[in-house]
């Protein structure tokens, strides 16, 4: 080639980024590398190794080692051993940490760019622009919480040592989103990066060792899934956070249940990229791009389904096609190609095939016409049209840069179709009229939606799903929340066991019987009869006969999910329409307070003078959730663009909720208000062995105004219902206080829908402790936050 | 040196590398009537145009002889330009034999380039000196351009500015660059542009138009975007973006919205319509960042001086260095090479 063979073509020729750097670290490691445990590398113990390749070349690239048992153990003791001495350094001391990390990485930035580049081969421009400054801002931004931490977070605590899984696609990035913020809080890590990209996790940690981080504070374990598994099992490990897969995360789901260990998701999506016809359409068209062709669409939240308004769709298909022609796929070191390799043969391999899929089911397949390289593991920018909701590509996630194409013809079915998924990761809206974009944003269900842009990050933006796109927040306040854990729940006790007591038989002889009181379910806003029209007696602590309730069953919480399911405008009434609700329950419930009184005293057999204070705690309850109604407010966030990012505190949707056998009435309302103070609708199974302290609040909630199924009450066998509850995929969260037997349930069979759990593994909270379990504390598993960015600027 | 585990992986092809002319052979756009629904469609988004050029230089760049070559071409589209108030005949004659020979021979000789008439775009000049321009000019390929209708804030007599124009083009203007009556964008008289421009392009007859919006006054890209669309409709041959006199010339995202309405024209009308960024553009990277956005937007087609002209006074030096420096991989200096 010369100059006029480019002068005549103005083609771009090669722009090769130089990786002697790169090349040289792998060679000073002689390509093989060890485990990162306790501040130094170490020898897998059972010498075992993994090859990781090159996707662009297909190349062997370094052995990497294959964490064994004995491997994590190695790791879990030596976050063990540091982590005291980590949260003692105190927030400042771990700022200046973070910020060491931070500075590291800048420093350092071009190594890590073109390693990664390498490694994953996805292009050195989007590693270098894009994962590595979003890495290091994810230090520089979690050293601020650790700075702030003994002040903003000062009754939560640090929940221990930390077992971190994650992806191939964002492998440095992901390494950063999981420890900045678990660092920070005081905790230390043991991190599982994926098989096929270990590289940068190894090059950090050994160069955070030199920038001073103690020994033991992060810990890295190469290996398969084997290894991963072997992390999740671990007893050691207090919790664990992983991003990839649906399935997996489905798995570590059901490990993990009853261990105690909390855990947070990011899983997969299918997230629909939305273009109403006020839309600037050219910049539609290079959403699409960011949206789907990043990373070669590797990308969880990417916007893999097209939804176009009708009259615009022949429209916006050929300036996608068009644009399709200036694609440039190309080795990943190359700084003028838009696309680079896909991560392996084996995901190659699954995006052809499901391609192919879509196009026999009656796709019509366009591709990128630019020339791909003729090695290594490359596909062409692809766009899949006339795909309708029911295609198998529109429902799967393809994980490659393959874009799927339906239409809609108003915003409702725009929403409805959007929101015509498992997932719930992601949303783009693209339209100029700013009513229609901040009225479709609230209504599509994804944890992060983009208005007029796509794939934005930052650290101090939450990012994480609804639905089986998993749960848990990573970055801004709340990601922090995530590796705390309240300093007023350490110290819970096992519950002690009350015995059931025996029924007696006296009888009121031939003296006038008080009035038969049979209590049935609250289903719909509706007492109903039990649907097996069975009952359950009701026993005081002396085996007197107090009443009979309905003896609900698995179709009666069918009932009551459906009932929930149907009052869904509860979450959109107003914050000041509900808090009058809930003031107006405690001024029922104060009216009916003796009687209440007596019902308590009865059935639990406390003095007077305590079923009165627990009455009376469980209206100023109620009060507070009144309070709380308008006033748990989401927040702004402010990332570095000219906009905003809205962090809304949605309601999480239908939610199961288990009640305890001690204080009947006010852990009764303790957990019910504050799920409704937020818009949620709840199907409550009260204390199996008090449960007239609900079945009385009939009354109560149908006298002050609450609509029709917000609040479902299933009396009967408590872990029976749990569990159908639990399997129930149609019940967003389950909160579960009673028992660890019932919290081993509610977590393990949550994972059909990936639930949200509240469980209290059964620890007793004293309900009459404010701190303990009034507020923020509860309230916060009430919501879960959407943000919505919101560039602006004409 | 690193570099070379790249080589065995050639650059893939280009779609527009199809070996095609360099010359713009469509027809003259001959304007058409105003279709009000062209105008009010419009929807530019600021921030995910921003968003756009500011990812483009990390996704596209040359390097070596590609570099090179891409400097060369932006040569041939410059419109060397001087529009001071201390301009005289002189002044413009020197800036006239700079025009015939932007580069250093033994630069061009070095490149492969030896003998090949490699001169810029135009040159553009007051009414005052078109004459001299053309004299000076005479038996090169170059065209001189004259700036027009009171630039550069446009507010003399519309018939003064008429016969500007006819002036311009007795004395030799092949193209007129002309100033737009900014008000009609700023208060939405989308008639009024469109029956100013219309004149102006009856007044130049054959020579080319070159309408500058001044989107430094405009604002919004959506004002850009409608007045593009205006202005194509009247007639224009080439929508341009800025005198070099106002606070803000041409910048990247004013680019992109002018050059995707000159594709909506081009889809709609079949007319190719040129695009001159003007002002601010003084460096080889700049120049790069301009023209990878004219292929990306427009095509191959758009890189040639026919349908692409660059507005600078300052920019050829900067790119006389860059080519020395390919030539001897020595970093140059302005004062070797010869000013115009």
């Amino acid at each position: 080639m010369s100059v006029a063979h480019y002068y005549e073509t103005m083609e771009y020729g090669p722009a090769p980024e130089a990786d002697g750097e790169a090349r040289a670290w792998l060679k000073r490691h002689e390509s093989t590398f060890g485990h990162f445990i306790g501040g130094a590398f170490a020898a897998p113990r059972d010498g075992k190794h993994l090859t990781t390749i090159e996707p662009a070349t297909g190349e062997a690239l370094a052995k990497i080692a294959q964490g064994s048992a004995a491997d994590v153990e190695a790791a879990v003791s030596a976050a063990r051993t540091a982590q005291p001495h980590w949260a003692r350094l105190g927030g400042h001391g771990r700022a200046r940490h973070l910020y060491a990390l931070a500075r590291m990485l800048q420093r350092h930035a071009r190594l890590f760019a073109v390693l990664e580049a390498i490694d994953n081969g996805k292009p050195i421009r989007e590693t270098r622009d894009l994962d590595v400054p979003l890495a290091a801002r994810h230090f520089l931004y979690h050293a601020g919480w650790a700075q702030l931490q003994e002040r903003e977070f000062a009754d939560q605590v640090p929940i221990g040592v930390i077992g971190q899984i994650i992806p191939w696609n964002f492998p440095l990035l992901m390494l950063a989103w999981k420890i900045a913020p678990a660092l920070a809080a005081g905790n230390t890590v043991v991190l599982k990066p994926a098989e096929f990209t270990s590289m940068t996790a190894l090059l950090f940690s050994e160069l955070a060792a030199e920038a001073g981080l103690p020994p033991g504070v992060l810990n890295v374990v190469t290996g398969d899934g084997a290894t991963g598994a072997l992390l999740v099992e671990n007893p050691g490990v207090d919790k664990i956070a992983f991003t990839g897969s649906t399935e997996v995360g489905r798995l570590i789901r059901q490990t993990t249940a009853g261990s105690g260990k909390s855990l947070t998701l990011e899983l997969g999506g299918k997230s629909p990229f939305i273009v109403f016809d006020d839309a600037d359409l050219d910049g539609a068209v290079e959403g699409v791009v960011d949206a789907i062709w990043f990373n070669q669409g590797q990308v969880c939240c990417a916007g893999s389904r097209l939804l176009l308004q009708e009259g615009i769709a022949e429209d916006f298909r050929r300036r996608l096609i068009r644009r399709m022609e200036t694609l440039r796929v190309g080795p990943p070191l190359d700084k003028a190609i838009d696309l680079g390799a896909i991560v392996a043969p084996v995901q190659l391999e699954r995006i052809k095939a499901l391609v192919e899929t879509g196009v026999r089911e009656g796709a019509e397949k366009y591709q990128a016409p630019g020339a791909i390289p003729s090695e290594g593991c490359f596909y062409p920018p692809t766009l899949l049209w006339n795909v309708h909701p029911s295609s198998t590509v529109a429902i799967e996630e393809i994980f490659g840069p393959v874009l799927v194409a339906m239409t809609f013809r108003t915003p409702d079915e725009a929403v409805m179709l959007a929101n015509n998924t498992r997932y719930g990761l992601a949303a783009s809206v693209w339209s100029e009229t700013i009513g229609l974009a901040l009225d479709i944003a609230p209504k599509l269900l994804a944890g992060v939606v983009w208005v007029n842009a796509t794939n934005l990050f930052d650290a101090s933006v939450g990012f994480g799903g609804y639905r089986e796109s998993g749960f848990g927040r990573e970055g801004g306040r709340e990601g922090m929340h995530e590796y705390l854990k309240p300093k007023v729940w350490s110290g819970r006790k096992v519950r002690a066991k009350a015995s059931p007591p025996v029924s007696s038989a006296d009888t009121a002889g031939f003296g006038v019987p008080s009035i038969d009181r049979t209590a049935k379910l609250f289903v719909g806003g509706k007492q109903v009869r039990p649907d097996g029209n069975y009952s359950r007696a009701v026993l005081s602590p002396k085996g007197k006969h107090l009443g009979e309730v309905g003896d609900g069953n698995r179709k009666d919480i069918r009932n009551a999910v459906a009932a929930a399911r149907s009052a869904e405008a509860w979450a959109k009434a107003t914050a000041h329409n509900r808090a009058q609700i809930l003031y107006y329950l405690a001024e029922n419930l104060s009216a009916r307070r003796d009687e209440f009184v007596r019902s308590i005293g009865d059935m639990t057999g406390v003095s007077s003078a305590k079923a009165r204070a627990e009455v009376d705690a469980g209206i100023e309850r109620l009060f507070s959730y009144g309070a709380w109604a308008d006033k748990f407010e989401g927040s702004i966030h402010a990332p570095p663009l000219r906009g905003v990012a809205l962090a809304m505190h949605e309601p999480v949707g239908v939610v199961g909720v288990a009640c305890p056998d001690e204080a009947p009435l006010l852990a009764f309302i303790s957990l019910v208000a504050p799920l409704i103070a937020m818009g949620n609708r709840v199907v409550a199974v009260p204390s199996e062995q008090h449960p007239l302290a609900a079945t009385d609040f009939y009354q109560v909630l149908e006298t002050s105004d609450v609509p029709a199924g917000v609040v479902n009450i299933v009396t009967g066998d408590r872990e029976a219902l749990v569990k159908v509850l639990a399997e129930h995929d149609d019940v967003d969260a389950l909160w579960v206080f009673g028992s660890q037997e019932a919290s081993v349930a509610a977590e393990r069979l949550s994972v059909g829908n990936l639930k949200r759990t509240l469980v209290d593994h059964g620890l007793a909270l004293d309900w009459h402790d404010r701190a303990a379990s009034e507020g923020p504390i509860l309230l916060r598993h009430a919501v879960q936050v959407k943000n919505i960015w919101i560039p602006y600027g004409d | 040196m690193a570099q070379s585990v790249l080589m065995h992986n050639p650059a893939p092809a280009q779609p527009h590398a199809r070996g095609e002319s360099n010359a713009h052979t469509g027809a003259r756009n001959s304007g058409r009537a105003l279709e009000m629904d062209w105008v009010d469609e419009i929807r530019i988004n600021l921030s995910a145009a921003e968003r756009r050029v500011a990812s483009l230089p990390g996704r596209r760049t040359v390097k070596k002889d590609a570099q090179a070559a891409w400097l060369l071409k932006a040569v041939t589209c410059i419109d060397l330009t001087t529009l001071n108030g201390d301009d005289t005949t002189e002044r413009v004659k020197r800036l006239c034999a700079k025009a015939r020979a932007p580069v250093r021979s033994d630069i061009l000789a070095a490149l492969g380039f030896a003998g090949r008439d490699l001169h810029t775009g135009a040159v553009c000049v007051y009414h005052r000196f078109v004459a001299t321009a053309v004299e000076a000019l005479d038996g090169s390929d170059i065209p001189v351009a004259a700036v027009s209708t009171g630039f550069p804030a446009g507010l003399v007599p519309h018939d003064l500015k008429l016969k500007e124009i006819e002036a311009s083009v007795r004395d030799g203007a092949q193209e007129i660059d002309i100033v737009i009556t900014r008000e009609h964008v700023l208060t939405g008289d989308w008639r009024a542009l469109y029956a100013e421009v219309r004149d102006f392009r009856a007044a130049c007859g054959s020579a080319h138009l070159k309408t500058i919006l001044a989107t430094g006054d405009l604002k919004t890209l959506r004002n850009v975007a409608k007045a593009s669309m205006v202005c194509m409709m009247a007639g224009a041959d080439f929508i341009k973006t800025s005198t070099g006199k106002e606070g803000v010339n041409a910048t990247l995202p004013v680019t992109l919205a002018m050059l995707r309405m000159i594709r909506v024209y081009q889809e709609r009308t079949g007319y190719k319509i040129g695009f001159k960024p003007a002002g601010g553009i003084s460096t080889a990277k700049d120049v790069l960042n301009y023209q990878f956005l004219m292929k990306e937007e427009l095509g191959r087609d758009w890189l040639e001086p026919d349908l692409f002209r660059i507005g600078a006074s300052s920019l050829l030096a900067d790119i006389e260095r860059q080519l020395e420096h390919h030539v001897t991989g020595r970093y140059s200096a302005f004062n070797r090479h010869p000013v115009g």
